[in-house]
């Protein structure tokens, strides 16, 4: 993402040089509603309890309003407008839910099932649902590629079949290390884990971006494997993934295995014992083992973000390896 | 930041390749020393910008984009690898695996389908032997702006002496000759259609030496800065506002109200862009004016600069115009050595710096946030506004963009006076326009003329033939509509063609007989905007493949489901496309193909087997 077209971050409320924030005033679906500047419309269709579908948004990322499913009338604009990044102007009339905006959402919504697996996304299923969106609506979709095959793309250039089969992404599973998979058949191109790879939490720019247009796709430089890169296995884009493609190891295995049971899973709050810092974990456990490490995005400690060790580490619980006859169900590469 | 860099080492010609242009680039420190790696993370961050330059620089002397050529270039400009990786992967000539060194680029888009490209590129397919031949390979080319030339190409040998040309015309046996590394015949702006007499904008092409400054100025040439000088910047804005001057390159905003809004602004620095990234398909006047009269956009810009207070200027140029990009480069050199480019031109106080950056194959770059993001070094994604670029611009700056056309008509303006231009054309249309002609037409070219001149009587200029002979013309690109029978007799301004729910766009006239099959064409347009979307909106970048599947249908005569249902499919594509794109490129992919099935009945043709239609090309 582009630095440069963030704006300046406001000074706290409480700095003396802060002027008193004005107030506007906008009309969402009949009812007016004041809000400080600088609010985006979602927040403020939010604050009125309009149920608003986001998939690319996220309470701890700078809006890239890629996914175009949270658009929004606006009276006086010429297309619909993204809820997410479209900061509230005064004197703004906006339609939530419009004849125009309800097609625009399940249009979208049936792009993306068309060419996406979206068998481990259950929020994205529950938006078709709402919709009445048909993923199958542009015919049944084309064979996987082999592996590698989307890496190779090169800008400007495609194969074309009859059309009697809709283009997908669907291609195998990379496993690359032992902790998390990437799985890009299911991948929705959000760029939520670029970004909490990059500027937005981790720093560290393991992954972007690459290719351009169909072709486009979540990668490394080359494509090298993740333990060639700079991934450093903090695993927040594991967390920020609203589809299922980046997942645990654990989870992976499991849901192979046929042993992933949501139904017999606990989730326990409590805190890292690796450091100081304290970060908050949400362990999910299954038969008494730990699946799946996540942190909460509105703790005032992590804020969603955690180290290698919080995510990957706790697993030390089950033991040493040879103990007791456990093994340790994830290991640093 | 901590980068983990590529372990792969770069080859001594990578290594400098890169040094040679950050040399140009970068200021040495205060000692003289240009350091390898520059003092402080910010500094070197703050190089981003050449990040394209150095790709552009490791492409033509390796012939690709390799590992290590790659690693070297992030370690020194601090660019994280994935990043460079993501920048390099998006634009159409990088290649990131390893390709031959000879590169025959064969455009087989609109213009050149309908000089008989297909045929050539049918032939390359038939008598070159990749395997047999790893010294060359020839792709094909979204519209390379030859269009009167058609059918055209372009060859790009990298290594120590790299060398680009375009050319026009080809024939497959040039082709083969350009392949197995003979010489070809340089692209030249063909003569213009038109008698000199008539023409304001174009007076000068073929008139003077585009090398030779002297001979513009003896055509006219600097009069208009020296009377901007005089006039200053408010009253340069007040001109440009009367004259009723709207950009050119397809949008249509006003442009003195873009001038005043980047002056109106506070912050400082700001910038001026001039948009020469024509990719349209069919377009080509801009290239017409950078290489007929190069002095003319230098000066443009310097005008445009001390207008709205830039004291830098880019021109973002795309990379298929080698002799643009010579004859601009050449025309810029001489402007600063003659003292009218740099500091204190004309002894006037007016700093003004121009620089040229080229694109790399991707037609998104011409939307004016993507070209921003394409400058800074970032992938060319375009971005949602507000805030405009005249507010939060290059380098968040305020930044004013304009087409090489609406540049090139602010020196007249300037000269004689806004209220002059404004008599010319209609009351809503002020001016003349370029009008780039090419198809089934006798003299395809650039053609200017008043706005509100009837297209009728272009295409009577151009020796179309009766109008009766004519299909349908297709009215504005590729992102345009195509129009036949009575609205050929339109007047040609920005009203009248809106009112028929078309476009002028970027000026491009294609023109189609009567027995020419549609289909073939607008599955080349489908094509297009699929290679061209910058995939990072779904409705753009899933949009454009389902409506080529749709059109992959349409042609081979097998619908899903019934055609009544295809039809209501490719409608509900479009309206999603137009309403939820972030951008102008998938708010318009749909508009030539929908006015085909709309006004040629293309969906009922194609179903009745008719030949109008076309099959698969």
């Amino acid at each position: 993402m582009n630095p440069h077209v963030r704006r300046p971050q406001p000074l706290p409320a409480d700095h003396p040089g802060t002027p008193a924030p004005r107030l506007l005033t906008l009309t969402i679906d009949g009812q007016v509603a004041q809000v400080r500047e600088g609010t985006s419309l979602l927040k403020v269709l939010q604050s009125l309890g309009i149920d608003t579908p986001t998939l690319c948004w996220a309470e701890n990322l700078t809006p890239v309003n890629v996914c175009r499913i949270c658009v929004v009338e606006l009276e006086g604009a010429r297309t619909l407008v993204p809820s997410c990044s479209r900061a509230a102007e005064d004197g703004m009339v906006v339609h939530s839910d419009s004849p125009r905006v309800q097609a625009a959402r399940r249009t979208v919504l049936e792009l993306l099932a068309s060419s996406v697996d979206t068998s481990t996304a259950p929020q994205m299923l529950a938006f078709m649902a709402r919709y009445a969106a048909d993923g199958q609506r542009f015919g049944p979709a084309q064979a996987p590629l082999a592996a590698g095959e989307r890496d190779r793309a090169l800008a400007g250039h495609h194969h074309l079949g009859d059309g009697q089969s809709a283009a997908t992404v669907a291609q195998p599973v990379k496993i690359d290390n032992s902790l998390y998979v990437r799985d890009y058949a299911k991948c929705i191109l959000c760029y939520k884990c670029v970004e909490s790879c990059g500027i937005d939490a981790q720093a560290s720019f393991a992954i972007a971006v690459a290719g351009r247009g169909f072709d486009a796709r979540i990668s490394t430089e080359h494509a090298v494997p993740l333990p060639e890169s700079a991934c450093v296995y903090c695993g927040t884009c594991v967390d920020a993934c609203p589809t299922g493609a980046l997942m645990f190891k654990s989870e992976h295995d499991l849901r192979q295995a046929g042993q992933w049971r949501p139904a017999d899973q606990a989730t326990t709050r409590t805190i890292c014992p690796f450091c100081g810092v304290g970060c908050t974990l949400e362990l999910t456990s299954q038969d008494n083992k730990i699946v799946r490490v996540t942190s909460p995005k509105d703790s005032p400690v992590s804020a969603g973000a955690l180290c290698v060790k919080g995510r990957f580490g706790t697993v030390f619980v089950h033991g040493v390896a040879g103990e007791e006859g456990d093994e340790p169900s994830s290991t640093v590469p | 930041m901590d980068l983990r860099p590529i372990s792969a080492a770069a080859t001594a010609a990578e290594t400098e390749a890169i040094d040679a242009l950050l040399q140009a680039h970068a200021p040495a420190d205060h000692a003289g020393r240009q350091p390898e790696f520059p003092v402080g993370f910010r500094r070197a961050r703050s190089q981003r910008h050449l990040l394209l330059p150095g790709l552009h620089a490791l492409q033509l002397r390796c012939g690709w984009i390799s590992p290590g050529g790659l690693g070297y270039l992030c370690k020194r400009l601090h660019v994280p690898p994935a990043d460079g990786f993501a920048v390099a992967s998006f634009y159409a000539l990088f290649s990131t695996a390893p390709q031959p060194p000879l590169a025959v680029h064969v455009c087989d888009d609109i213009a050149c389908k309908l000089a008989g490209a297909d045929q050539i590129i049918d032939d390359l397919k038939q008598q070159w032997d990749p395997d047999a031949s790893p010294q060359a390979a020839w792709h094909r080319s979204p519209c390379l702006g030859l269009c009167e030339q058609a059918p055209a190409a372009l060859r790009i040998e990298s290594g120590e002496w790299p060398r680009e040309q375009a050319w026009g015309h080809v024939t497959s046996q040039q082709l083969m000759q350009a392949l197995q590394g003979g010489a070809v015949p340089e692209a030249l702006p063909a003569p213009l259609p038109q008698d000199r007499k008539n023409l304001k904008l174009l007076r000068r092409i073929g008139a003077v030496d585009p090398a030779s400054l002297a001979d513009y100025c003896a055509h006219g040439g600097y009069l208009a800065l020296r009377r901007a000088l005089e006039l200053g910047p408010q009253r340069i804005i007040e001109e440009v506002a009367a004259s009723g001057l709207t950009g050119r390159g397809g949008a249509g905003f006003p442009t003195g109200r873009k001038w005043a809004a980047v002056a109106a602004q506070h912050a400082h620095p700001k910038y001026l862009v001039c948009n020469a990234d024509e990719s349209e398909p069919g377009t080509f006047k801009d290239r017409a004016l950078m290489e007929g009269d190069p002095f003319l956009l230098v000066e443009a810009m310097t005008v445009a600069g001390l207008a709205i207070g830039a004291e830098r200027g880019y021109l973002y140029l795309r990379a298929e115009y080698p002799v643009a990009l010579r004859r601009m480069q050449h025309a810029i050199d001489q402007a600063r050595a003659a003292g009218l480019l740099g500091a204190d031109i004309l002894g006037q106080g007016l700093n003004f710096e121009l620089e040229i950056r080229r694109g790399a194959g991707a037609y998104i770059c011409g939307e004016e946030t993507a070209l921003l993001a394409s400058l800074e070094g970032f992938r060319g994604e375009p971005r949602t506004k507000p805030p405009f670029p005249v507010e939060v611009g290059l380098f968040g700056q305020p930044t004013c963009i304009n087409n090489v056309e609406t540049l090139c008509c602010v020196p007249d303006i300037v000269l004689h006076g806004g209220a002059a231009y404004a008599a010319i054309g209609t009351k809503l249309s002020a001016g003349t326009k370029l009008f780039c002609v090419s198809g089934l037409v006798q003299k395809p070219g650039v053609y200017e003329l008043p706005l509100g001149t009837p297209l009728a009587q272009l295409l009577e200029l151009a020796g179309a033939g009766p109008l009766e002979r004519i299909g349908s013309v297709l009215l504005g690109g590729a992102a345009g509509t195509f129009v036949r029978g009575d609205d050929l007799q339109i007047p040609l301004t920005f009203e009248d063609t809106r009112k028929i729910g078309a476009t002028l766009g970027s000026g491009v006239v294609l023109v189609l007989g009567a027995e020419t099959p549609v289909l073939p064409l607008l599955q080349r347009l489908a094509a297009f905007f699929r290679d061209e979307s910058c995939g990072q909106c779904v409705p753009c970048r899933v949009g454009t493949v389902r409506v080529q599947e749709l059109l992959a249908r349409v042609a081979g005569a097998a619908p899903l489901g019934s055609w009544s249902e295809e039809r209501f499919r490719l409608q509900e594509l479009g309206q999603c496309m137009r309403d939820a794109s972030i951008c102008g490129l998938g708010q318009t992919a749909t508009s030539a193909i929908e006015s085909a099935v709309a006004r040629l009945g293309i969906i009922e043709r194609a179903a009745a087997a008719d030949p109008i239609a076309g099959g698969i090309a």
